[in-house]
């Protein structure tokens, strides 16, 4: 998509972000009452809700593995999050971003301890812009540790682009619509290790290696804030107490 | 869900520990591939691609449409896949499943992002009339790696399309105008190491899968990462630059099997 917006001005982004700054990030644990684990996330524009049922029976039943758990994680965006309305229900996207969001926390959540379980994480994007798998999975990820289920890590997730030919962390609203490329990231802080990794656009080799690193740097500044989210929850509940 | 006899896992893993695969390839080898265009008659471009004994044929069918309103005078694309049941046992009829869900998007960031196609050549009447390309795919015999064969066949039966002008009475037909294409490859890690164009066999005890699409110049075009698996920054860099090579000698082929 051509276009002749300019995304940077005076090594400024439009919203007055530096290169490697994010949007403002706020990561709050144990919102709703019904689920086992939930947690509200937002992210620049971005407003995000995860909530974890489960380990429970697996159903339909032939999805149960013998083994070891499953987890089942739904993005869903509301019809309302976006400008246009989005017609409800799962679209080939977001069916897409499940696919990829659940692999990611399979890999960190201990599963062998729940054979023919499913972990329910349910994602609801309720008002989107840019980045909202990175935002989902962030979320997902203090959800699930809210709802105590054994993990290995906190997983976390960053995205880094290019923007009129300068990589930058975390793209907005317009920078992913006008922008060169994106790549989200997530990973497992502890290790390093990359859990998801997408992307689309144009980038050079180098370009990709900063931008990676960039992506890097960015989870593991949120990774931070997850642990603050949770550990004050547990701070309110002395509290009370 | 196949279950791979455990003994089949260990016979490849212990291979893979000396370094050698179970059809003698060399970790970074792809398989033999075959490329066939022009194979439909009813479609504007198509092609049968062979990638070991994974068997895809691609098909091209284009309409005249309303654009989207965002982009009023360029053409639009659209990819779907199906793994249709007589290619593998685990396979169903019915709506897609998230598998083929995820390969139809990856075959179409490939496409899309690298904007091979020209898109803005597509326009007939600015907001009111544009080409639309729809490109299928349909996996005829699953012996793994079918991200590469889907987004290779695409990319076939792409440059042999032609515009089907005059069925629209819209005057001559001519070329699909596009640009250089990114070539796909794919590795998957199991037990440590990482080997490209994983056959069923190996695809079935992987951990984790790297899609990297690449163009002429080297440079990345779109990624995708799958399975629950991980990998270290090391091993994303490692998969990149093989992909790289081996992209370059896939385009070679592609070049020629269209007669370009």
């Amino acid at each position: 998509m051509k276009t002749d917006i300019k995304l940077l001005e005076n090594g400024k982004r439009l919203d007055g972000r530096k290169y490697d700054e994010l949007r403002p990030i706020k990561i709050e644990a144990g919102v709703l009452h019904r689920a086992e684990g939930s947690c509200y996330l937002e992210w620049g524009g971005n407003k995000v809700l995860a909530a974890v049922y489960g380990p429970r029976e697996a159903v339909p039943r032939h999805t149960q593995n013998p083994l070891r758990a499953i987890v089942n994680a739904r993005y869903n965006m509301a019809a309302f999050s976006v400008d246009d309305r989005k017609r409800p229900g799962p679209d080939r996207r977001s069916r897409e971003i499940s696919k990829v969001i659940s692999e990611a926390l399979e890999n960190v959540i201990i599963l062998e301890n729940f054979p023919r379980a499913s972990i329910d994480v349910n994602i609801e994007v309720i008002d989107a812009e840019a980045g909202t798998r990175c935002a989902g999975l962030t979320a997902a990820a203090v959800a699930l540790v809210d709802a105590g289920i054994p993990m290995r890590d906190i997983p976390v997730s960053c995205a880094a682009g290019k923007i009129d030919g300068q990589v930058v962390i975390d793209l907005g609203k317009n920078e992913d619509n006008y922008g060169q490329a994106d790549l989200p990231v997530a990973i497992s802080p502890r290790t390093g290790e990359i859990l998801l990794m997408q992307m689309d656009g144009h980038l050079t080799m180098d370009e990709f290696n900063q931008a990676l690193d960039l992506a890097i740097k960015g989870c593991h500044i949120i990774s931070d804030l997850q642990k603050k989210a949770i550990m004050e929850k547990y701070q309110k509940i002395t509290e009370v107490k | 869900m196949t279950i791979t006899p455990a003994i089949k896992r260990d016979y490849i893993a212990n291979l893979a520990k000396d370094g050698k695969r179970a059809d003698g390839r060399k970790f970074e080898d792809f398989r033999n591939i075959e490329i066939e265009t022009g194979i439909i008659s009813k479609a504007e471009g198509s092609a049968k691609v062979k990638i070991g004994n994974t068997l895809v044929i691609a098909g091209i069918k284009m309409d005249v449409g309303e654009p989207y309103p965002d982009s009023p005078d360029s053409g639009v694309m659209s990819t779907a896949a199906e793994l249709i049941p007589m290619a593998s046992p685990d396979f169903e009829a019915g709506p897609p499943r998230e598998d083929a869900i995820e390969l139809a998007r990856v075959v179409d960031r490939g496409i899309r992002e690298s904007e091979i196609i020209e898109v803005d050549k597509l326009c007939i009447e600015p907001g009111e009339k544009v080409w639309i390309i729809f490109i299928d795919i349909h996996i005829l015999d699953y012996d793994g790696n079918l991200f590469d064969a889907a987004s290779l066949a695409s990319l076939a039966a792409l440059m042999t399309a032609k515009v089907p002008a005059k069925r629209f009475e819209l005057g001559e037909d001519y070329p699909l105008p596009l640009k250089e294409p990114p070539i796909s490859c794919t590795s998957v890690k199991f037990n440590g190491v990482t080997i490209m164009d994983p056959s069923l066999d190996e695809e079935e005890i992987a951990e984790a899968r790297l899609t990297v699409a690449t163009d002429e110049k080297g440079d990345l075009r779109a990624m995708q990462k799958g399975l629950n698996g991980s990998f270290s920054v090391d091993e994303v860099k490692k998969i990149i630059k093989v992909s790289i090579d081996t992209g370059k000698k896939i385009r070679e082929q592609l070049y020629k099997s269209v007669g370009k």
